[in-house]
Formats: C-alpha cells, structure tokens, sequence
C-alpha cells in the first residue's frame, strides 16, 4: 500500500492560497526525492491551484481521495517517480 | 508641485529649435502623431513615450528619469495603457528631449488617428496562466505596425489567456491566447483533480471511475485541466489565439467580439494587415468612425465578413457576430 510508505503530513486545511502553496514547498525541503507526503486541502481554490503547483515544481500527485467535509488527501511524491 | 515645475520651465533658457523643419510656430497635429499631448498650461506638452506591453529595460528607465529630470515635471504618470508619459514638458525642448531618449533607443509613441502602441499582459513567460506570448506579439506588431495612419484611433491588445487582463473585448483588435484541451483516457487514472481544478464546470467526474466527462460547450479554453492533471491525460490538442474585433472604450463603449480562434503568431500578422486594409477602405465610405461603430452597420459588417473569408476561409468563425454597444452611461 502506497499509504504505508508516507513519510510525513502536512494538513493544509482552512489555509488560503497562496500561503499554503508555500507551506508546501517548505515541507517539500525536509523530505527525500521520491519521499512521499500526504496533505490534506480543501474544495475550490485551493484544489484548482495547488495540484497544478505541484506538477509545475515537478513533483507528483499519486493518489486522491475525497474525504468528508468537503476535503481532499493527496499523496505527493517528491520529483516525480513513476506512477504505480 | 505642479506649480513648482511650471515655475521651473519659466526659468529655463528657451532655445529656438527646428521642428519638422518649421520653426516658430509649431503644427500641432504634426507634433500629436508624434505623441505630444498639448497641456492646458501654455507651451507644455505632456510627452506620451513608447512602452508596447507596458514593458521597459531598465537602461531605457535609467535614461528617462535622465531626461525627465532635465525636460519635463517632477513625476512620470502611468497612462491607462500602459505609456510612461512625461509632463510639463517645454515643446522648445522637444527636439533635444527626443535625441536625449533615443541614446537610449527609446521612442516616442503615436496619438491621434493611427494605430497606437499596442498594450499587452506580462503573458506566459512568467505568469503561471500564460498560454501564449503576448509580450513577444506586442514588440513585433509595434515594429511592423507602429503609428500607421487609420480612419480613427486604433488600438490593439494582448492577453496571454482568458483571464484577459489586457481586455482584449475593449479594443479595436484583441487577441487572447487560448488551449483547447484533449482528453487521452488510457493513461487516466480516475483521481478527480481535473474537475476540481476546471472553475468552468466544463469538467465532471463520473461517480464510478472518477474519470472526467467534459462538456465542450463551457470550456474557456485555460488550460487549468492540462497545468493539473497528474498523468497528462489532458494533453493541448491546439493553442493559439482568439481574436476579437471592434471593441472601444470611451463615451460609447462597444463591445468587440469573437472571428476566430486558434490563430498562429504568423497568421495574427495577416489578420492585421487585412483588417488594417479594410477599415482603410472602409473610413473612405463611412468617414471618421472607429471600426467598432462600422462594423456594427450591417452591410460593412457583411462586407468585412466576407472580404476576411476570401483570405482566411475557415481560419474564420462559420458564424461570427457582430460588435455590439455597451450602454454604460444610459442603463
Ligand atoms: S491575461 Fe492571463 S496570462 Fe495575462 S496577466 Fe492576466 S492572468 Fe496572466
Ligand atoms: S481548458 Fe479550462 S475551462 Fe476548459 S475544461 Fe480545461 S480547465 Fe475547464
Ligand atoms: S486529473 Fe487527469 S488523471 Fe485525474 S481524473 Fe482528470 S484526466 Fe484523469
């Protein structure tokens, strides 16, 4: 399971765009390239601008799950990887 | 500080220049295709310079404050579209102010019934919604086109997508940069991001597979699905530009609309220069009028349409409509 392997989470809840965008890449920095980071964002704005943020920085969304409240978790893996 | 500027002028030493070979007294419509403005002060100018898309290299800025500093008032004003224009300036002083900024290669812009220097948005370079290259256009059609003389003032506008900051529905030509999007279902994955990410509603997940299902009639063309999609499922099936005729701002604003889409950088060239040809045409049978305000007369409008689809054939719109007035002062 893809989920066993997060190494770290970064709940980005109620955080405005484009604060959380950067909270991102900040969290990004302590992780290892194809390290694998769980976030959890909201509905709107913030699903229209950070998953393209995501693949712009060349790192890669591998799994979304919607989640109650309106929500969603991402898994992330740091530059990329292949999709499996 | 108005005041203190216009003092200043006063005290400066008045040369007798030459312009346009004439001196004394100066021809103001010579002096306006050249981008002076006449102020309500006696003898002053307002210097409108040529900034196309609103861009200036700092070498060009370190040399206007140069001048600014020697010629004109104590501020520069940002004009509406996008100029920096230079105040209080002595039209004594013309000549030297225009050799001075020329050290600099730049230049002065075109007023009057010409077509202007065209504005744009900082486009696509570093703008993360750019599609296409409005800054690279704005150059290029200011080289090839700058000050041409129209029926009327002519303006034209860029914008890199369709956010359109450059109102490209506002001006006499407008081109907005546009993607149409492709969907290639083998390699989707069925995450959903897609239809979060499309703020048209043009995208909707099936609530099985979570793949997209799209509804091209309200795609905008911005490309949000093809910046997010995860495994580039949403690829660009073409790119390109959207241009709309016949817009104005101004005391009866009109709303210019959509003749085609999709345009390369090449063809935009070609667009211009065949409307360039036919609103030359036209202001010799309607007079002193924007395009906006002939086109909205149905035989010119029918005119225009076909002449274009002689040279454009299906580049053309099957069915573009009309400009239309903007009733803002009335409604
Ligand atoms: S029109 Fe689009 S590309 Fe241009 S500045 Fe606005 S948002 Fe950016
Ligand atoms: S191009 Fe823009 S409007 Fe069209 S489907 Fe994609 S996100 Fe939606
Ligand atoms: S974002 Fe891409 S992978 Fe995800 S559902 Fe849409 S098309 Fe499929």
């Amino acid at each position: 399971m893809v989920e066993d392997m997060v190494s770290s989470q970064l709940d980005l809840r109620g955080v405005m765009c484009p604060i959380n965008i950067v909270q991102l890449k900040l969290k990004m920095k302590e992780i290892e390239n194809d390290g694998i980071l769980e976030i959890v964002i909201d509905e709107g704005e913030p699903m229209q601008n950070v998953p393209r943020s995501i693949k712009k920085e060349g790192h890669k969304v591998i799994k979304v799950e919607k989640i109650p409240e309106g929500c969603y978790k991402l898994l992330v893996r740091k530059n990329g990887g292949s999709l499996k | 500080m108005i005041d203190k500027s216009v003092k200043d002028k006063s005290n400066k030493v008045k040369v007798d220049t030459k312009i346009d070979g004439k001196t004394g007294d100066i021809d103001f419509n010579t002096l306006k295709s050249g981008g002076l403005i006449k102020q309500t002060q006696k003898d002053l100018f307002t210097v409108r310079l040529r900034c196309p898309g609103g861009r200036v290299p700092l070498s060009k800025l370190e040399k206007i404050l140069e001048v600014a500093k020697k010629y004109a008032g104590d501020y520069v004003h940002l004009s509406v579209r996008q100029s920096i224009e230079l105040p209080y300036v002595d039209y004594h002083d013309f000549k030297k102010l225009n050799e001075e900024l020329l050290e600099a290669d730049q230049k002065i812009a075109s007023c009057g019934r010409r077509i202007r220097v065209p504005t744009a948005c900082s486009g696509c370079e570093y703008n993360p919604n750019g599609i296409m290259d409005t800054q690279k256009m704005a150059e290029l059609v200011n080289e090839k086109f700058f000050a041409h003389p129209m029926p009327h003032k002519f303006k034209i506008s860029f914008s890199g997508c369709p956010i359109d900051c450059a109102r490209t529905s506002e001006n006499d030509l407008g081109f907005q940069g546009a993607v149409e999007p492709k969907w290639v279902e083998e390699i989707c994955i069925g995450c959903r991001i897609c239809a979060s990410a499309c703020r048209e509603g043009a995208i909707e997940s099936d609530p099985e597979s979570g793949r997209p299902i799209f509804y091209a009639q309200k795609c905008l063309y911005c490309g949000d699905c093809i910046r997010s999609c995860p495994t580039d499922s949403w690829q660009e099936e073409r790119k390109g530009w959207i241009i709309r005729v016949g817009g104005k701002h101004g005391r009866h604003p009109v709303v210019g609309r959509k003749i085609a889409e999709f345009v390369s950088d090449e063809d935009i060239l070609e667009f211009i220069e065949a409307i360039i040809k036919w609103y030359e045409k036209a202001g010799r049978a309607c007079g002193t009028l924007r395009i906006g305000d002939i086109l909205r007369m149905p035989e010119q409008w029918n005119d225009f349409i076909s002449e274009l689809r002689i040279r454009f054939d299906k580049k053309l719109l099957p069915d573009p409509k009309m400009p239309y007035k903007n009733e803002i002062h009335f409604e």
